[in-house]
C-alpha cells in the first residue's frame, strides 16, 4: 500500500502521532485566528486613517484595553498548548519507553550514506560490536567471536517490521550527524557518533505497506540520497523474511559447527 | 571641541576610503553588504535550479561554475557549497552589517545629536575587518578545496572532516571581531555622547534597538569565537575538541585522539546564533519604528512597552538557544525548560507587534515608499513570528525539526521580515545621506515585485515542510513526500528568479537617484528626531550647532503646535 503523500502532513501511521498532529493542528488554528484577526485591523486602519480620509492624526493615544486582553489570551493559549499539549506528548515518547523484553529490537548504525539495520537474529540479543572491527564485508564491526552474534545479519536501508508491534530502536552513527526520521512514523531523532539514542514506536493495524525513511541533517554530499524502505509487514510475512535473512546470513557458520 | 581639526580639509583616500567619519563608514558597510546581499542572493538563485529541475543541463552558463558543474550539470558537493555560503554570506556579510554596520553606523550618532562616534578609528578598523572577513569568505570559492561546504551551523564532526572549513574559520574570525569592536563602540556611545536634555525615555526607538542590539553581539559572539577557534584546532593541531573515539569515516577508522564531543559545538554555537536571530529582527524593527511615527504622523503607541520588551526580549535570547537542539536526545528536563523560554520570548515579541499596529489607530497615513516597506514588514514579521512556535515546543518540532518548515520559518523573520524593513530605511534614509530622494514609481515597482515574490518564495515552504521534506536537500525527488510536492518547489524557483528581476528597478534607483534625484531640504518628510535637524548631508561632524533636546522622539500632531511635527530640537512646539 502506498501510502498518500500531498501538500499537508503525510498519514500518520503511529499510535503515539496523534499527540505530535493535534499539535500541529492546534498551533494552526491558534495562528490562523491571530492572523486574521490582526489582518483586519491592520487593513482596517490602512484604509480608515489615510491621508486622504484622515488629513489631520489625533495626538492621544488610544487607551482601550483590548490589546491587553488579547495578549492575556494569546498567554493563556500558549499555556495551555505548553503544559497541555506539548510536553505531554513529548512525555509519552521520551518517557514511556516500552520494555525491552515486549518489543521488537532493532539497532540502526548510520553512515554516510546508509542506514545498516542490525537485526539481533532469532536468539534476540545482538553481539557486541567494535569500531576496529569494520570492514567492507563486516559493516557495524561485529565480533566474530561472540556467539551471540553469530545469528545476527544487517539489511541496509531495509527496515522491516511486524505491524502493530512496538519497536525498540538504538541509534548510532559511525561517522558523522544523521538525523533518523520515519515521517510516517512521526519520529525523528539526530543521532550523534559517540552516543547511542533509544527510540521506539508501535504501528496502528493494518497499516501494512512500504514506507520511506530518511535523513534530516546535512551529512555530506549524498545525504539526499540517504533514504530506505520501512516495510511494515504482517508477522508471517516478516517471519518469512527474517528465517530468509537469518540462514542468507549465516548458514555457512551454522555448517561447520 | 578641536574645531579646527573637524574643519581641515582631508585627502580623497582619508575623507571616503581610509575614514574615521562615522557616515562615510556606514555608506561603506551599507554598500558593501548590498553588494553581499546581491552575492548571496545569486548563490540561491542557482541552487533554486538545481531544485526545481533536479540534474537538468546548465548548458553554456554551466560554464561560469568551473568545477561544481560537471557536464552540464551541478555537482551534489558544490549545491551544499552554494547552501553553507548563501547562509554564511547573508547573514554575516549581508543583513547584520547592513543593518548594524551601516544603519547603526549612519543614523545612530546622528539621532542622538553627536559629532561622531565614541571611538572613530575603531569605528574604521571595525569596517575594515569586516571587509577582510568577507573577502576571505568570497575568496574560498577560488581556493583547491573550495568554499565551507557543511551549511552555516557547520557542526561537526562533519565540519571537521569537510573540505573548505579552514578558510571558513579564518573568516569568521575577522567577522567576528569586526562585530566586536562595532558593539563596543555602540554601547559607549550611546551612553556617553548623546545630546543634551536627550534622557533615556526621548531616544528614538532605532537607537534602543542598536543598543540591545549590540549588547547581544558584545556577550553572544565571544562563545563563537572560541568554538571557532576549537574547530580549526580540530582540523589543523589534530585536538578532538569535537571529536568522539572510534570514529570510521568511510570504512576506515580515523586517526584522531578522541574523547571529544559533537553536541559541544551545538551548543556553543546556538548560545550566539539565537541571539544572532535578534540581532537579525531587533534594527528591522527600530527602521520601522520610526518610519510608521514618522508616516501616521502621530506618537508611537505604548513607546515605553516598546522599549522594556526590547530588553526583555534581549535578556531572554540568551536562555531559548537549545530549542533548535530539541532532537539531540534531550530528555524532558532540558526541553521542558527550553520550550517554556521559548514561549516567554514571544510574549515581547507579541507586544512589539501589537504596539506597531496599533500606532495606526487615529493615524494619517501617508503611503509613501519606505511606509509600503515598513507596513509589509508587519504581517511578514507576524507570520515569521507565528510559524516559530510549532518549532519552539518540542513536541510539534519533532515533525517539523529540519524541514522546509524551518527554512519558511525563519526566512520570513529574516527576508520579508528584515530585509523589507532595511529598504524601508534605505527610502527614508536616502534623502539625509545623499541630499536627494529616490524615485517613487521605480520604488513602487520595487517594493510590489518584491512582496508579491518574496511571498512566493517562501510561503510553498510551509507546505513542503508539512509534507516533510528536509532541508539541504540536493534533489528532493527521491523521497516520496518529496516528489508530491515537487510543483511547490518549481513554483518557488520561479519566485526566486523574479525577485531577482524585481531588485532591477531598486539597483537603477540607488545608483541614478545619486546625481539625478529630486533636492530635498533637510527635513524631506517633515520628521521630528535629531538627524533631520542636521544638513543633508551633514558635514563631518554633523551639526552646525551643537542639539539640545526639549522633548521626546515622536511629538507629531500636538495639539496647538503650528505644524503637526515638532522636532525635539525646538524649544516651542
Amino acid at each position: 500500500m502506498a501510502a498518500d503523500y500531498g501538500w499537508w502532513m503525510p498519514p500518520d501511521i503511529s499510535t503515539h502521532g496523534h499527540g505530535i498532529d493535534g499539535l500541529i493542528s492546534a498551533l494552526h488554528w491558534f495562528m490562523a485566528v491571530l492572523f486574521v484577526g490582526w489582518g483586519i485591523f491592520f487593513t482596517y486602519c490602512l484604509v480608515r486613517f489615510r491621508v486622504g480620509r484622515t488629513p489631520r492624526a489625533t495626538y492621544e493615544l488610544p487607551k482601550g484595553k483590548m490589546s491587553k486582553y488579547a495578549e492575556v489570551v494569546v498567554v493563556l493559549f500558549e499555556v495551555f498548548l505548553l503544559l497541555g499539549m506539548s510536553i505531554p506528548a513529548w512525555d509519552e515518547i521520551k518517557n514511556d519507553m516500552p520494555d525491552e523484553e515486549n518489543a521488537f529490537k532493532v539497532r540502526v548504525v548510520a553512515e554516510q550514506y546508509a542506514w545498516n539495520i542490525h537485526y539481533p537474529g532469532p536468539d534476540g540479543v545482538f553481539g557486541t560490536t567494535a569500531p576496529e572491527l569494520i570492514d567492507s564485508e563486516n559493516l557495524i564491526g561485529l565480533d566474530p567471536d561472540d556467539p551471540d552474534g553469530s545469528d545476527d545479519f544487517v539489511a541496509i536501508n531495509q527496515l522491516h517490521v511486524p505491524v502493530g508491534e512496538t519497536v525498540l530502536l538504538q541509534l548510532s552513527s559511525k561517522d558523522v550527524i544523521h538525523s533518523f526520521w520515519i515521517p510516517v512514523l512521526r519520529v525523528k531523532q539526530d543521532v550523534i557518533p559517540g552516543m547511542v539514542f533509544p527510540m521506539w514506536f508501535t504501528t496502528k493495524p493494518d497499516t501494512n505497506g512500504t514506507y520511506q525513511m530518511a535523513c534530516a541533517q546535512l551529512c555530506g554530499n549524498n545525504h539526499y540520497k540517504m533514504y530506505g524502505d520501512v516495510v511494515v509487514e504482517t508477522q508471517e510475512k516478516f517471519d518469512e523474511w527474517y528465517a530468509y535473512m537469518t540462514e542468507d546470513d549465516d548458514g555457512e557458520e551454522e555448517e561447520d559447527e | 571641541m578641536s574645531d579646527e581639526h573637524h574643519h581641515q580639509e582631508l585627502g580623497f583616500i582619508q575623507k571616503y576610503v581610509f575614514s574615521v567619519d562615522h557616515k562615510v563608514i556606514g555608506i561603506q558597510y551599507a554598500v558593501t553588504s548590498l553588494i553581499f546581499l546581491l552575492f548571496g542572493f545569486t548563490l540561491m538563485m542557482v541552487m533554486r535550479a538545481q531544485l526545481a529541475y533536479p540534474n537538468g543541463d546548465f548548458g553554456i552558463i554551466g560554464k561560469i561554475f568551473g568545477r561544481g558543474v560537471e557536464s552540464g550539470v551541478m555537482l551534489p558537493e558544490f549545491y551544499n557549497m552554494l547552501g553553507a555560503m548563501h547562509g554564511t554570506v547573508m547573514i554575516f556579510l549581508g543583513v547584520v552589517p547592513l543593518a548594524v554596520g551601516g544603519f547603526g553606523n549612519y543614523v545612530l550618532p546622528l539621532q542622538i545629536g553627536a559629532p561622531d562616534m565614541a571611538f572613530p578609528k575603531l569605528n574604521m578598523a571595525s569596517y575594515w575587518s569586516f571587509l577582510v572577513g568577507g573577502i576571505i569568505m568570497i575568496a574560498s570559492f577560488f581556493t583547491p578545496e573550495g568554499p565551507a561546504q557543511s551549511g552555516w551551523t557547520s557542526y561537526p564532526p562533519l565540519s571537521d572532516i569537510n573540505p573548505g572549513q579552514t578558510i571558513w574559520l579564518l573568516g569568521m574570525v575577522f567577522l567576528i571581531t569586526s562585530s566586536l569592536l562595532g558593539s563596543v563602540n555602540f554601547i559607549v556611545t550611546t551612553i556617553q555622547l548623546r545630546a543634551e536634555g536627550l534622557s533615556f525615555f526621548r531616544l528614538p526607538f532605532f537607537v534602543w534597538a542598536q543598543l540591545v542590539t549590540s549588547f547581544l553581539l558584545l556577550l553572544a559572539f565571544p562563545p563563537l569565537e572560541a568554538a571557532a577557534v576549537l574547530q580549526l584546532m580540530d582540523r589543523l593541531a589534530g585536538t578532538s575538541f569535537f571529536l568522539p573515539s572510534g570514529l570510521v569515516v568511510g570504512g576506515n577508522m580515523l586517526d584522531v585522539a578522541g574523547g571529544g564531543n559533537p553536541l559541544l559545538w551545538q551548543h556553543l554555537f546556538w548560545f550566539l546564533a539565537h541571539p544572532e536571530v535578534y540581532v537579525l529582527i531587533l534594527p528591522a524593527m527600530g527602521i520601522v519604528s520610526e518610519i510608521i511615527a514618522n508616516n501616521t504622523r502621530k506618537p508611537l503607541w505604548g513607546y515605553k512597552s516598546l522599549v522594556y520588551a526590547t530588553v526583555f526580549l534581549g535578556f531572554m535570547s540568551f536562555i531559548v538557544w537549545a530549542h533548535h537542539m530539541f532532537l539531540t536526545g534531550m530528555g524532558s528536563t532540558m526541553s521542558n525548560f527550553f520550550q517554556t523560554t521559548t514561549m516567554i520570548i514571544s510574549v515581547p515579541s507579541v507586544v512589539i507587534l501589537t504596539a506597531l499596529i496599533i500606532s495606526l489607530w487615529g493615524a494619517s497615513i501617508r503611503f509613501t515608499v519606505p511606509m509600503l516597506f515598513a507596513l509589509a514588514f508587519l504581517p511578514m514579521f507576524a507570520i515569521g513570528g507565528l510559524t516559530g512556535l510549532p518549532l519552539g515546543l518540542a513536541a510539534s518540532d519533532i515533525h517539523l525539526h529540519d524541514t522546509y518548515y524551518v527554512i519558511g520559518h525563519f526566512h520570513y523573520v529574516v527576508a520579508p521580515g528584515t530585509i523589507m524593513a532595511l529598504f524601508a530605511g534605505i527610502y527614508y534614509w536616502y534623502p539625509k545621506a545623499t541630499g536627494r530622494f529616490m524615485n517613487k514609481l521605480l520604488g513602487h515597482m520595487h517594493f510590489w515585485g518584491t512582496f508579491i515574490f518574496m511571498n512566493g518564495v517562501f510561503m510553498p515552504m510551509f507546505l513542503q515542510g508539512m509534507a516533510g521534506v528536509s532541508r539541504r536537500l540536493y534533489d528532493q525527488t527521491g523521497y516520496l513526500h518529496g516528489e508530491a510536492v515537487q510543483d511547490l518547489t518549481i513554483a518557488s524557483s520561479w519566485s526566486a528568479w523574479l525577485l531577482g528581476v524585481a531588485q532591477i528597478p531598486f539597483i537603477i534607483n540607488f545608483f541614478l537617484s545619486i546625481k539625478a534625484g529630486k533636492k530635498t531640504d533637510n527635513n524631506p518628510w517633515q520628521a521630528t528626531t535629531l538627524e533631520w535637524s542636521a544638513p543633508s548631508p551633514p558635514p563631518h561632524g554633523n551639526f552646525l550647532t551643537e542639539p539640545v533636546v526639549y522633548r521626546g522622539p515622536y511629538e507629531y500632531s500636538v495639539p496647538g503646535a503650528s505644524e503637526d511635527f515638532s522636532p525635539q530640537i525646538n524649544k516651542n512646539a
